[in-house]
């Protein structure tokens, strides 16, 4: 599937999320996180986003607990940052795949 | 023409009701999984669940190494009942499935709780088994919001798309 954000064409998986994480860029993911409630991306919103494209280039599953242990944000913060679903948001906004983590 | 809305979950009422090691996490993962969903999350702790928010005993909880068929040897050959019943074997393999669950990145039951409290899930405890194992809100986690009756917990459970959850 094709979608255009901010100008651009990307190819997307049924639920939205990016299929080619080099198609990704900043203005990207402020058009998702609008899409997903997210008003304003802040830098620390792409500290986040960073450090998920990072863990996930270096085939690392995903966690809340691992990204609350990251040092970049604690649990707490991290919900406050992406409310109703701060990995499935996040992960979404970062450009990489639905992340199949049940904790 | 027949139209399907789809009518997400909206909020979720979890009563944990034993106190093993199993029953305990399932409850944990059920509450935490639908708080990262987004689903508002009542999570209720009664009887021997109480174990699983007792500062004292939640982050040593067991699993029954008796009266559980489904019970295997490292390797896969069945647990023999009665090796089960030796002293120390039940605290020796609780000890071993906790370490497992540790290496696939489970949190022990505190940080659990911390988990779903800073994602706004609510923890409560049950006035009555409260009462009935003589605790008081002293010896419960610090993450626990109140010790309720099971009317007032009926209470948190309205809206039509709630479902109460048993484990």
């Amino acid at each position: 599937m094709e979608k255009v954000y901010a100008g651009k064409s990307v190819s997307v998986d049924s639920n939205g999320y990016l299929t080619d994480l080099s198609q990704w860029n900043k203005e990207i993911a402020i058009e998702i996180g609008k899409e997903e409630g997210i008003e304003e991306v802040t830098p620390k919103h792409f500290e986040v986003l960073a450090y998920l494209q990072e863990q996930h280039k270096k085939d690392i599953a995903l966690t809340i607990r691992g990204v609350g242990k990251s040092g970049i944000v604690d649990i707490k913060e991290l919900y406050a940052l992406f409310p109703k679903g701060p990995l499935k948001i996040s992960s979404k906004m970062a450009g990489i795949p639905r992340p199949k983590s049940c904790i | 023409m027949e139209t399907k809305e789809k009518k997400p979950l909206e909020k979720v009422c979890i009563i944990c009701a034993k106190g093993n090691l199993e029953d305990v996490y399932a409850s944990l993962v059920m509450a935490n999984g639908a708080v990262m969903e987004g689903i508002e999350t009542n999570l209720f702790f009664t009887f021997f669940g109480l174990e699983g928010i007792t500062k004292k005993s939640m982050n040593h909880l067991h699993t029954a190494t008796t009266g559980n068929p489904a019970m295997k040897m490292p390797g896969g050959l069945p647990f023999p009942t009665m090796l089960g019943g030796l002293p120390g074997v039940e605290s020796a393999v609780s000890s071993m499935m906790r370490k497992q669950m540790d290496e696939l990145g489970m949190p022990p039951v505190d940080e659990f709780l911390e988990m779903i409290t800073a994602g706004g899930g609510t923890i409560y405890a049950c006035k009555l088994a409260v009462d009935m194992f003589k605790l008081t809100k002293e010896d419960l986690s610090d993450e626990v919001t109140d010790i309720i009756t099971i009317g007032e917990f009926y209470e948190l459970c309205d809206g039509d798309r709630t479902q109460i959850i048993f484990t």
